[in-house]
């Protein structure tokens, strides 16, 4: 087992959190990039993803499994939240015909 | 090692960047897709076996096949595509940008967490995972029944047909539903 941890740890944590950190920002920058509903869920998606890569790098360096049982977690939400956002798409372009973002501004009181 | 992981990142990266500049959405999922498998390779780079598996089951099998086929059934291609305009763009790269040069900056001295010096080897196998899950995290793996029960039952509800009488269009639906 222990060829493993060295070979875990040739490649530093700071290189997982800098690739985890890009990860994040294209995902938010996607988010106000486009307008298109789908699109923006999808980078929704990568940004769960970076954090799950962040939260697996940091539980296989420091050999605690609790940070992968988070991981799990969170891949069961994000489940739910696909679910629920594409209901809400197809809901969506039943009403307006259209799945840009910008037509949910109706919704405001 | 090295090698396989900046492979590994240089494809979820530029891929991820794919994700946000295909004008086609379904170009969109497939660079997604490719995103997602990458990500796995990292996963399976960490010794983390459990969640490669999982992840390629739930990511890729699952939730890019419900974007694929949303996308399918809504008809979504390159023409129908909304578009904004070029300040919002250029002001979402910026901010993008600048968040990404605050992320970075933050750890610019190193992130200041030494690895422990005793080390269990097995962590991320099934079984580590696995006892884990279900003697620690038992409670919020039985809530999270609950929640993907509530997500099912709104998503049927969401998804269904509107039955009732509409303000403006009345009487149709219902008369049709009454002859019915």
């Amino acid at each position: 087992m222990n060829d493993i941890v060295t070979a875990i740890r040739t490649v530093p944590l700071e290189h997982y959190v800098m690739l985890s950190f890009v990860l994040f920002s294209i995902g938010m920058a996607g988010a106000m990039f486009r307008r298109n509903t789908i699109i923006v869920l999808m980078c929704l998606e990568l940004m769960f993803n970076s954090v799950n890569l962040l939260l697996t790098a940091f539980s296989a360096h420091h050999g605690d499994p609790g940070g992968q049982v988070f991981v799990f977690f969170i891949m069961l939400v994000a489940a739910a939240e696909v679910t629920v956002g594409l209901a809400i798409v197809v809901m969506m372009k039943r009403n307006v015909d259209s799945v840009d973002i910008n037509q949910l501004n109706r919704m405001r009181g | 090692m090295q090698i396989l992981f900046y492979l590994f990142a240089a494809v979820s990266i530029l891929s991820a960047l794919f994700v946000v500049a295909a004008k086609n959405p379904v170009n969109s999922v497939i660079a997604l897709i490719v995103c997602f498998l990458s990500i796995a390779g990292h996963y399976i780079l960490l010794n983390a076996q459990f969640l490669a598996v999982v992840h390629v089951i739930v990511y890729t099998g699952a939730i890019m096949v419900l974007f694929l086929f949303v996308i399918m059934l809504l008809n979504l291609n390159k023409s129908t595509e909304p578009q904004k305009s070029m300040a919002t763009r250029i002001a979402a790269v910026i901010a993008g940008g600048l968040f990404l040069l605050t992320l970075l900056g933050a750890i610019k001295d190193g992130i200041g967490i030494a690895d422990p010096d005793v080390y269990d080897g097995s962590v991320g196998l099934v079984k580590s995972v696995g006892t884990s899950l279900f003697t620690e995290y038992l409670l919020p793996f039985e809530v999270s029944s609950v929640l993907f029960l509530s997500a099912m039952i709104g998503a049927v509800m969401l998804g269904k047909k509107d039955t009732s009488p509409q303000p403006l269009s009345s009487g149709e639906g219902q008369n049709a539903a009454d002859r019915a």
